[in-house]
Parts: C-alpha cells; structure tokens; sequence
C-alpha cells in the first residue's frame, strides 16, 4: 500500500507516544543522571563524570557475569531455534488436531515467570520431584543445587522447556503461510524431503527466523526471575547472570551511581547485539 | 509417454456425498491416446481442474480407476506417476536462479549433468529466456516466472505425460499468442501426451488436436475443433463454442416435426421417429448464426422474421431477428444492410439444424 | 505436506515431555504436605482438595490473584486503546519521523526490566502511585505497547486502503469508520494481540512485585514470599501454581480462533 504524507497522523501516534516516553525517557533520564554521580544519600550526589563506567567496565565479577551470560545465550539459540523449527514442522497443518497441538505447545507461554522457576524447583529435586528422582534412579549423580555443571544444565532445560514453544509456534505460522502449490510442485518434481526443507520452507521462514533469533537472544540475555528462583544464582555464583547482578547492586546494595552505569552498558550492549544479528541476516539475505 | 485411461470415474469432495450435485466429476469413462495435444474445456467449476489434479495424483478419485498404459495407478503419489504438471499461477523456487529451477527436475531424477546443461539451455531457447538464465527467479516479472514454471514442467524427457492447468492466466494477452504457438511447437517436437485445461475456446483450438468439452462434472464431447464446430453433441457445446453460440431454442413435438409458438419446422422422418420413442419432454434445436440463411424474397423454406438489432464488427455482422416470440443471432457479410422492424426471411438448410433431447444430440445411426 | 504417522508420534512425544512438568505440578497441588515430603508417588495416594480450599479462603492468596487479573485487565485495555490508532496511522500514512519513531518504540522492548526498576520504583513513588494496580499496568506498557503497534500494523496493512475510502464516500466519519467497519476486519489481530498482551503482562514478575507492596500485590510475589516457619508449604504452592495457569488457559482457549486464524495469515 502507498502511505500518504500527512502530518496529522501524529494526532493518531500522540497517547503511544506520551505513554511509551513516560514509561522509558523519564526512567532513562533519571539513570543517565545516577551514571554520573556519586550517590550517598538523599541530597548527597556528587558529580563524577565517566567515573563509574571506567570501574564498571574494570569489575571482575562483572566481566564474568557478563561471560556467562553470553554463554547461556549461545546455547539457548542454539537449542531452541532447530528445535522449535523440528517441532514446527511436526505440528498438524489445520483441524482440530491442529488447534489442540496449537494451545497445548503454548501452555508453557502462559505461566508466569516465577511459577516456572517454582515447577521446576520441585520436579528437578532428588526427593519429591519426577525429574531429578528419575535421574537419580538412572544411577547418574543429579543435584542441583549443589554442583555446578548440574544447575547450568537444569537451567537451560528450564529454559528449553519454557520457551521452545515460542520458537515453535512462530515458525509454524511462517509454515501455514506456505501455498499448497508450492508442495505440490514439489512432489511432483520428485523433489527429497531435504530438498522441499531447504528450498521451499526454509527460504520462508527466514522473516519469521529473524524474529524468533532476536526475542530469544533479547529474552535470554535478560533473564531473571526464571533462574533465581530456581538457583537463587547459585551455586556460589554460577548461575547468576546480568540481570541478578545489576538487581542486587541497584535494590539489595542500593550502589545507585554504579548500578546506573552498569544499567546503561548493559542496554547498549542488548541493543548493539539486536542490531548486528538483525543486519547479518537481513543482508545475508540481499548478498545471495 | 502413456495412454492415460479414467474408467468409470467418479469425485466427490465431501466424505458422505448423497446425490449427484455432491460430486465434481460424475461417471466418466475416457482415454487420453499417446501423443497426443489435447484440451479440456470447459467454464469454471465444471470439474476440470478436478481431472487433471487425479491424473497427476494430487487427488485420489472416490470412485473409478485411472490406468496409465493399462496399469492401475490410484495408489500412486504423483511422483511415482512420472507426471508433469504446470500450474495456473507461476510456482518457482524463489531462492534459486532460472538455471536452478530449471535443473531441479532433472537433478531429483539423477539425469548427468551434461545432459541436465544441455536440456535447460534448449528449453530456455525454446521459451525464449535463456538471458534470463542466471538471475535470481524472485526477480522476474509475473510473465517470466511463469514460463520458468512451464519450463520447469517441460523439462523433463521422460514423463508420461504433461498437464496444464490454465497456465496463461497471468500473460499478457501478445505474449499468449506467441506461448501457445511455442507449445504447439513444443508438442510437435518432442511429441509428449499433453493435456492443456483452459476456458477458453480459442486457446483450446489453436493448441489442440482433439477437444474434451466438459460440463458439470462429465466430458460431454470429444473431438476435433470442426467436429466441435459443426456437430455439437450437447447443447452446452453449441453454446459454448462459436462466437457468438449456437442459436437454442425449446420446441415441443408437432405433426412431422417440432414447433414454438406458431413457427414450425419439419424434421427428417428418421428424427420424427425417434421423437416418437423418446418420452422426455426436454426438446431444443439448435443451429448456428453462421449457418441460417437470409433471402430476400419470401419461399415455403422461408420463415418471416423482424431485424431487431444489427451489429457492425468490420469483416462481418450479427444481426438479431425475432421470429415469432424467439430472438435469433445470424450472421452476415458486410455487406448486409437493413433497417430495424423491416422483416426478412430466414431459412435453415436441415444438415445445420440439430436436434436435441436431453440436452443431448439425436443423431443418425449410420 | 501430508501429516504422516511419524510426524504425529514425534509431535504427541513432544507433547507429552512439556507436560510432564505441569502434570507434576497439577499432582503435587491434590496431595497432602505429608505425603509430598514422604517419598515420590506418581499419582495422589490421598487426594485432597484442601491445598486449593487454603487459597480460595484466604484473602493473603487470592487477593493476589485478584490484583494480578486487575492489573493485567487494565493493561490489556490501555494498550489497545492506544495501539490501535497508532498502528492504523503507521499503515496508512507517511509522516515526519514516523520510521524513526517506529524504531524507537521497538528498542523499548529490547530494554531489560532489571535497567527500570529502581527508575520506576522512584518515579511512580514519586507521584504517589506505589502500590497501586495502575502504576504495575503503565509499567507493563512499556513493552506491551511497542509489541501491540507492531503486531497490529501488520494486520492492518492486510486491509487494503480502498475501504477506507468506500467509507468515507458513503459518509462515516472518521471515529464511526474506525469502529464499526475497521476494527471488525481485523477482529484476529485485535485477538491476537490481546492475547500477547495478556500473556506478556501476567507472566511478568520483576516489576509487578517492585512497583508493589500490599495493595496491589500480584499472586507471583506472594507465591515467593511463600516460606513459613514450618518450611515450604509445598502443597499449597502447587496449588497456587496450578491457578495461576488457569487464566492463561482460558484467554487462549477463548481466542484460539483468532489466534489460529492469525497464524494462517502468516502475521504473528
């Protein structure tokens, strides 16, 4: 569709506007403010300038959440991009079959994020609960809570749990949106089961890849909740990614100045990722 | 390349049809010769589409057999038929080049790749995009990709027979002109069954040797466009084919012959004596603009008539005249000339008036 | 693509291991705290109602679940109000900044709660909306917002613009056109997006419990203050847990046509 020119329409985008701008200017503003200052108390602020960023970006225990939380995000995609498109590709194409499989995948989707964390406090435990017990029974050494190796894993299987349906239910909508002709064609060009995936659905899912890809790297990179209340960040500090660490600093230590900065590298760091992905793919796409 | 037999098939859509107007295609026995150019014509929704997507496999018949070459093949995918089929709307796989596209067929069939080189570069000659060749297939226009996607269903040596289904839909009407004459060539050369469905009776005549005019799920006639032409076996051919149709009127029975309203018309005593033994009540004649013939003096063949309308198309004219209460289509020369309400006379020679019970044609038994 | 016998095994498989948690879950919330703590049983040996029976009589735990379907409720309604026009006018016109503007709303949704917590926590303290359902449904805008415009604009551009004209010519004004002949085309993308909305908003934990203390307390914070003096009461937990999956359900089960029918436009 050709859009008009018409300047009126910021009539339309005005309350969007107000709301998102007093939802994120105000708060942003207010964090640059606290990234350069030196917060005692009430009325004590003093101006430090890059101050905070320069030990911010020095911090240890920064660097490695930050390592770790990368690491955890290189696996979430990827696990859950070839497997949410595994799953996609087996989902019923239409009908009631379809529908059902449809709202029984998002049921993950749906729960909030704290109870997510609690079900699989309980299920992964070695005594009340099927998962860990089950482990344990298979004689293999599970527990999380005390060993390193196995939280990160229980971690990523909640992780995996909760969050493949999404990658799943995007691309089966890139899927329907797929003309029977073209699996016609198909067949009747004798084309392999490998061939109609790389040539006839893959190419379209490509749009909706992108945005599964982004959500999910955006989401991971700032989890929280999820992992708390499953780990509590622990053992030790192991599983305590970005998100832990700027809350502790900014609520549990109220380290103000610090945790602003902190607050800011952080966001560009989201954005600056978002951005190369988004590029990659998309001129990945134009090259060929 | 096969001869391809439906035997007394039948299709419905629905799982529980209940009367005739459940099915797309009802009783159909019919046989698709070697070689053959043939069309399938037919309007929309008269079961055509329905035909070929069994042929090819897309579609398991309800009832009935297809036989390629005798052997049964409703069990088969269509890939395993070795079929080719073009579809309405260009079908290409947008992330190759034409080159790529081309290829497929042949590679998924293991054909070597000098041989594969070769082909496509003589089917892109033939199709006249061979500078098309190694483009990305996204960017061609609407016409190109279409002749990609026909390219692609000729492509192959092998295949027993290739289907298309209306696949001048979307061309520009010159470039239609040029592609069918392509495909007659096509056909000449590499003499493959082709079955070409369209509704359009022009096309139908210029690609194709025989015609399966089809109506409301069955093949009504099939046969040569001037056996179409002068001998239409169901009044949906008469008024289909021609330009405009066959005149078609509702008689009733009468001494020696049939009448409407106070106009009668003789018959053959070998028509009147099947009227006799035929009980339905169903009766038309029908004949053809091009074959009643005006007079200008009055004679017993001759019928009065009042000119109702004339229309000029440069080499000839339709002129409509009322006889009685039927308003009848006649062609003429351009030379004709008349004045509105002035009466002529009409005769029609008893070889192009064709009799109709049934919807069906009565003919001589020979 | 026909769904073949293999397909239909891998995807009940697959089925079935999501569930599994959420059976457990469902398990643990019909069993006696006796018999959680006393060794695994796969099914209740002693069912019992009494877990859920705590939360429907004490107003500590459904109070949360109230607050949290109030708050939601107002955000799903704020966000659509203002996304609607906002995305109508995205896919109709070209305006001064509009891709800038665009962009701007997506990176919101990039931003990580965890940056606006104490922001937020002092801003709506500030003007006296701590602790209230309206200060967590604002916050929730944040994300719900920029999501809403983007969905609902790909919808809308599914409309074709000559609709709007056929409109106008037969005299609607612009409000009547909006609501009686507009919004009901794209009835699925509204579906759709207020389901994403929902779900998004009652998922959320980090700022709802930040933004609340007692008032507006959603059932999540409650949930995680949940460690009396005799230990964790598993039981009732499990049964807190369990409905709290239950509004989720019905939202989808309600606009499963929509969603479906979303899905089949290939615009989610």
């Amino acid at each position: 569709m050709d859009k008009i020119p018409d300047n009126r329409a910021w009539w339309l985008v005005l309350p969007v506007f107000l709301l998102v701008a007093f939802s994120a200017l105000i708060p942003l503003m207010t964090v640059v403010n606290y990234s350069v200052q030196d917060i005692f108390g009430p009325g004590q602020a003093y101006y430090v300038g890059t101050e905070w960023f320069k030990e911010v970006l020095a911090d240890e225990r920064l660097q490695d959440s930050l390592i770790r939380q990368f690491v955890f995000s290189g696996f979430v995609l990827l696990i859950q991009i070839p497997l949410g498109i595994g799953v996609a590709l087996m989902m019923p194409k239409s009908g009631i079959k379809g529908s059902l499989c449809l709202i029984l995948i998002a049921i993950p989707l749906l729960i909030p994020w704290n109870v997510v964390g609690t079900i699989w406090q309980i299920f992964a435990r070695g005594d009340i609960g099927l998962f860990g017990w089950g482990i344990n029974q298979l004689g293999i050494d599970y527990n999380y809570t005390g060993d390193t190796l196995d939280a990160w894993l229980t971690v990523l299987l909640m992780d995996v749990w909760h969050w493949t349906p999404l990658v799943a239910l995007l691309c089966y909508s890139g899927l329907r949106a797929i003309p029977e002709a073209f699996y016609q064609a198909a067949e009747i060009d004798r084309a392999s089961k490998w061939a109609v995936f790389r040539y006839i659905q893959l190419p379209r899912l490509k749009s909706v890849l992108i945005i599964a890809v982004l959500l999910r790297f955006m989401d991971s990179f700032m989890i929280y909740i999820e992992p708390f209340v499953l780990t509590g960040g622990g053992p030790g500090s192991s599983t305590t990614f970005l998100s832990q660490t700027l809350t502790t600093m900014a609520i549990g230590q109220f380290d103000l100045g610090r945790a602003a900065a902190f607050s800011l590298i952080y966001f560009l760091i989201v954005l600056l990722i978002s951005w190369l992905f988004f590029t990659a793919i998309t001129h990945a796409d134009k090259e060929k | 390349m096969a001869e391809i037999q439906l035997k007394a098939l039948a299709h419905s859509y629905s799982d529980r049809p209940t009367g005739p107007d459940d099915y797309a295609i009802r009783q159909l026995d019919h046989v698709w010769h070697k070689g053959g150019a043939y069309a399938l014509l037919g309007p929309s929704g008269c079961g055509k589409s329905t035909m070929l997507n069994i042929i090819s496999g897309l579609i398991q018949p309800s009832e009935g057999e297809v036989l390629f070459d005798g052997k049964r093949v409703n069990e088969l995918s269509p890939r395993d038929r070795n079929i080719a089929q073009v579809f309405q709307f260009p079908v290409i796989y947008d992330s190759m080049t034409v080159y790529e596209n081309l290829a497929f067929p042949l590679k998924n069939n293991k054909v070597p790749a000098s041989r594969i080189k070769a082909r496509v570069q003589e089917i892109a000659e033939v199709l006249e995009i061979e500078d098309k060749l190694y483009k990305k297939a996204r960017n061609l226009t609407a016409d190109e990709k279409q002749k990609v996607s026909m390219g692609r269903g000729l492509v192959r040596e092998d295949v027993s027979a290739i289907l298309f289904d209306e696949p001048l839909t979307v061309i520009d009407p010159q470039l239609k002109w040029k592609l069918r004459r392509k495909l007659k060539q096509i056909h000449e050369q590499f003499d493959i069954t082709m079955v070409y469905v369209t509704h359009d009776q022009l096309e139908a005549s210029t690609f194709a040797d025989r015609i399966a005019v089809m109506y409301d799920g069955q093949v009504v006639q099939f046969g040569t466009p001037t056996e179409l032409f002068e001998a239409p076996n169901h009044t949906f051919v008469g008024y289909f084919i021609g330009s405009p149709g066959m005149n078609i009127v509702e008689v009733e029975r009468c001494s020696d012959g049939v009448c409407f309203g106070a106009t009668v018309l003789p018959l053959d005593s070998w028509q009147v004596d099947i009227l006799k033994r035929m009980t339905s009540g169903n009766l038309k004649i029908g004949i053809r603009p091009e074959f009643i013939e005006i007079s200008p003096i009055a004679s017993d063949d001759t019928y009065e008539a009042n000119v109702r309308d004339i229309e000029d198309l440069g080499t000839y004219k339709i002129v409509t005249v009322q006889l009685g209460a039927q308003e009848l289509k006649v062609r003429q020369g351009e030379e004709f000339e008349a004045s509105i309400d002035s009466p002529v006379h009409l005769s029609f020679p008893k070889q192009w008036l064709m009799l109709y019970v049934d919807e069906f044609l009565v003919q001589e038994q020979q | 693509m026909r769904q073949t016998r293999s397909k239909n095994v891998g995807i009940t498989l697959f089925i079935l291991l999501l569930l599994t948690p959420v059976y457990w879950l469902l398990n643990m919330s019909f069993k006696t705290n006796q018999e959680i703590l006393g060794g695994l049983t796969l099914w209740p040996q002693t069912f019992t109602f009494d877990n859920y029976a705590v939360i429907f009589t004490d107003p500590s735990w459904y109070n949360g679940y109230l607050n949290s379907m109030l708050y939601v409720s107002i955000n799903v309604v704020i966000t659509l109000s203002v996304a609607l026009p906002a995305a109508y006018a995205f896919s109709r016109y070209k305006f001064l900044g509009d891709k800038h503007l665009f962009f701007w709303l997506l990176s919101n949704r990039m931003a990580p709660p965890a940056v606006f917590l104490l922001p937020f926590f002092q801003l709506y303290s500030s003007i006296g909306l701590f602790d209230t359902h309206i200060a967590v449904a604002l916050a929730h805008c944040l994300f719900n917002v920029p999501l809403a415009v983007w969905i609902l604009e790909g919808f809308m551009k599914g409309v074709p613009r000559e609709y709007d004209e056929m409109a106008y010519i037969d005299g609607y004004s612009f409000p009547r056109f909006f609501i009686k002949v507009f919004l009901p085309m794209i009835r699925s993308g509204i579906g759709v997006t207020a389901f994403f909305a929902f779900m998004f908003s009652w998922v959320e934990l980090l700022l709802a419990r930040t933004l609340t203390s007692v008032d507006a307390q959603p059932i999540g914070a409650i949930m995680t203050r949940t460690i009396g003096a005799s230990g964790i009461d598993w039981g009732v937990l499990a049964a807190a847990g369990v409905l709290t999956i239950v509004p989720g359900l019905l939202v989808i089960w309600f606009v499963r046509n929509h969603v479906a029918k979303g899905f089949a436009l290939g615009r989610v």
